[in-house]
């Protein structure tokens, strides 16, 4: 039996299992990923099966875990670091800005940099400060990074094969609040290139472009709209970096309308550089400007408040309106 | 590639190193005292320093000096505080002697011919190493062939020892590169110049090396200046959690630009080891010996899974910080005439000559080889051509980004339109 219904997070632990076995390379590394398999069990019982040695529990650094993770991919290694938390990356930023994302370069192609690095992200779970960001645009600025988050478990088994595999270092942005998601999760698929967007449902009158925790919102979307009788396309980015605009592109020439769904402020988002870069592709086929809905220009919120502050079926649905009405 | 020595690189025999230090403490960490003790077997086991009391009285008491600036060689008798130290380099023969001073000599005249290439306007900037050759050149010639180092910017001294062609340090500084060298040629990584990022990666490396089994050690270079940067505390944390490989060497050269010691640090360098568990040590850093002789311990109970430990070469930056730098407005200049007097080539020479080492041949011979060198590396800067300018594109990553592709296509299609225009 190849395939298997599973949670999305168990999707991301058997992927890990598999790489793990596959090569003696791969190594874990982060804070709690050992004995307690991470705070959202996605690497549990790895620990127990392939050893302290490549499993490794780490002290309580994220610039020191990326930094002797960098140290490590020197060696031959290739470290899959967890940050138990998307604000707890920081620390690590210079080192992945300023070290991660510049060797290959630096070393004119001579070094290679196979680091992924694990980010459970976004809000949606009632948590407090520094849990529930999105700050995936900060990393996609940046030259010399991959970043990527899938939306579903096939997509989180699968994706991070490839991520583990890439001799770029990627950035796995986790949608957390979909970790126990399940979905059909085939071992033996071919699947298809990493970067690549995918259409997940088919439509004639506008495009919803989304990624990680906000397809499934934007297929909810696509439901409530076909019962008013508007068909709406749902293209799944998958990829942040890069992103696959032909498959946007295909798309909003065919609905002439584009809204770009995410959590992450709308200021200078990824919807930012994907509406300039599609109305730069696409403007003759445009009806409407590309629209954007995200979260707004304000810290996260506290929990009892990130209702009014990410993205819901209503205020997508009116960004819908919006563009329809041009 | 042909003035490196690093197949001359000196070995200290086995079985030589514990000669004589029965019952001698070496002198190091002050309060309790992680693993100086020759005999120990372990890392861990702390011994009550009989050096302990005298070095509370000053820093400079606990600077571990084999030659003196004056050319004397010291701490070799059994009894010494540093005799364990001294055993490391107890066997060293007259030409590892000479070795070491020409590779000084060398450096110093590559390090003057680079700072005199910025000054034409040949290199944007330079950063000199003036001073520090005793630091780098012994601690250099500690390493073996397998072990690895992760340099800062300013470690010329080491890349020499290791085999670098020194002309392969200039592309950056010229500006058509950043980094002109495979690390893995000569297992010396790429400069580094965010200011101790290089700590964590060394300790990743050593911590590599440790699951692998091997015995290689890895060192990695920072200065005074980067001791207060947290990456360097967490990679002292780190290899000393996980007891990787890896030695730390400091080379406190007084200055990180214009902020003295006193703004980096309230303690001696070296005993910010001991709150991490492993040991530190303060060498003096102009004396070659001393730095070679601490940097073989150091290496070889790494070697031995004993983990990091941390030196710090006590020296002095005699230059300006680079080439766009004025030390004459934060520093005096009776400061740096004081350490003039201990300067690392010339107490190396006094020795030399006074042991009857090397004569007036050798030291006419290394002239010549010095100009020789400049030469070269003048001729091989100025013929250095810039890169193709489509080199922006190439290395950003190494399996390819659609965003890459697209925008090198849309600058080559840009370049070739005034090709068009010009009706080539």
């Amino acid at each position: 039996m190849a395939a298997e219904k599973m949670a999305l997070a168990k999707a991301i632990n058997e992927s890990l299992r598999r790489a793990l076995e596959s090569d003696p390379k791969v190594l874990i590394m982060g804070e709690d990923v050992g004995k307690l398999g991470g705070v959202f069990r996605v690497t549990d019982g790895l620990q127990k099966d392939f050893g302290e040695d490549r499993v490794i529990d780490t002290p309580l650094a994220e610039s020191g875990i990326v930094g002797t993770a960098i140290g490590l991919a020197l060696r031959g290694y290739r470290p899959v670091v967890e940050i138990q938390f998307d604000g707890f990356v920081f620390p690590a930023y210079d080192q992945i800005v300023t070290q991660l994302a510049k060797m290959h370069a630096r070393s004119l192609g001579k070094v290679k940099m196979p680091v992924v690095i694990r980010i459970p992200y976004g809000g949606g779970i009632g948590a407090v400060e520094h849990h529930s960001e999105s700050p995936e645009a900060l990393f996609a600025h940046v030259a010399g990074l991959k970043v990527v988050s899938p939306s579903n478990a096939a997509d989180a088994y699968w994706m991070m094969q490839q991520a583990i595999q890439s001799d770029d270092p990627v950035i796995y942005f986790e949608p957390k609040r979909r970790y126990w998601d399940k979905a059909e999760v085939d071992r033996e698929a071919i699947p298809g290139p990493l970067h690549a967007a995918r259409v997940v449902r088919e439509g004639t009158d506008l495009t919803l472009a989304a990624y990680g925790p906000m397809v499934k919102l934007c297929q909810e979307v696509a439901d409530a709209a076909a019962e008013e009788g508007r068909s709406l396309e749902v293209v799944d980015l998958r990829s942040i970096s890069p992103v696959d605009f032909d498959t946007i592109q295909a798309s909003v020439e065919k609905t002439r309308r584009l809204v770009v769904v995410h959590e992450a402020p709308v200021f200078l988002g990824s919807g930012a550089e994907i509406a300039a870069r599609i109305t730069e592709r696409c403007f003759y086929h445009l009806e409407a400007p590309v629209l954007r809905v995200g979260g707004y220009h304000a810290p996260y919120p506290p929990a009892r408040l990130e209702e009014e502050y990410l993205p819901d079926l209503d205020r997508v649905l009116d960004a819908v309106d919006r563009s329809l009405a041009y | 590639m042909t003035e490196s020595t690093a197949a001359r690189k000196p070995r200290r025999s086995a079985g030589s190193k514990a000669a004589g230090t029965t019952g001698t403490k070496a002198a190091g960490t002050t309060g309790t005292k992680a693993g100086t003790d020759a005999k120990r077997t372990t890392g861990t086991k702390r011994t009550t320093s009989t050096t302990r009391t005298a070095a509370k009285k000053g820093s400079e008491t606990e600077l571990v000096q084999l030659l003196t600036p004056e050319g004397e060689r010291v701490g070799t008798a059994a009894n010494s505080a540093y005799a364990e130290y001294a055993s490391y380099v107890a066997d060293i023969t007259p030409d590892e002697l000479r070795g070491l001073y020409r590779d000084m000599v060398l450096t110093r005249r590559f390090d003057a011919e680079a700072t005199a290439l910025q000054r034409q306007g040949e290199l944007g900037l330079w950063a000199s190493l003036l001073g520090q050759e005793a630091a780098q050149i012994g601690s250099g010639r500690a390493t073996r062939e397998d072990d690895y180092v992760f340099p800062t910017y300013r470690e010329h001294g080491v890349a020499w020892c290791r085999g670098v062609d020194p002309t392969n340090l200039l592309g950056m500084f010229r500006g058509v590169n950043n980094g002109g060298w495979d690390p893995n040629s000569n297992n010396f990584h790429l400069y580094t110049i965010v200011i101790g990022s290089q700590a964590l990666h060394a300790t990743g490396y050593a911590m590599g090396v440790a699951k692998d089994g091997a015995d290689s050690g890895v060192i990695a270079y920072f200065g005074d200046g980067a001791s207060s940067q947290g990456d360097v505390s967490e990679a002292f944390n780190f290899a000393a959690v996980y007891n990787a490989p890896v030695v730390f060497f400091c080379q406190n050269n007084q200055w990180a630009i214009s902020e003295s010691n006193e703004k980096q640090t309230r303690v001696p360098l070296y005993q910010r080891a001991q709150g991490f568990g492993f040991p530190g040590v303060r060498v003096d850093g102009n004396d070659v010996l001393a730095s070679l002789a601490v940097t073989r311990w150091a290496l070889d109970r790494a070697r031995r899974g004993e983990g990091p430990a941390l030196i710090e070469a006590y020296t002095y930056r005699m230059g300006a910080h680079t080439t766009s730098d004025d030390p004459s407005r934060y520093r005096h200049d009776d400061e740096r005439a004081a350490w003039e007097a201990k300067d690392p080539i010339l107490r190396l020479r006094r020795f030399l000559e006074s042991a009857n080492h090397a004569d007036e041949g050798f030291f006419a011979e290394l002239e010549a080889e010095s100009e020789a060198l400049g030469k070269r590396v003048r001729e091989v800067v100025r013929a250095m051509p810039d890169p193709d300018r489509f080199a922006i594109f190439e290395h950003a990553y190494a399996d390819g980004h659609a965003l890459v592709d697209e925008e090198r296509a849309q600058f080559a299609a840009y370049q070739a339109s005034f090709a068009d225009a010009e009706g080539v």
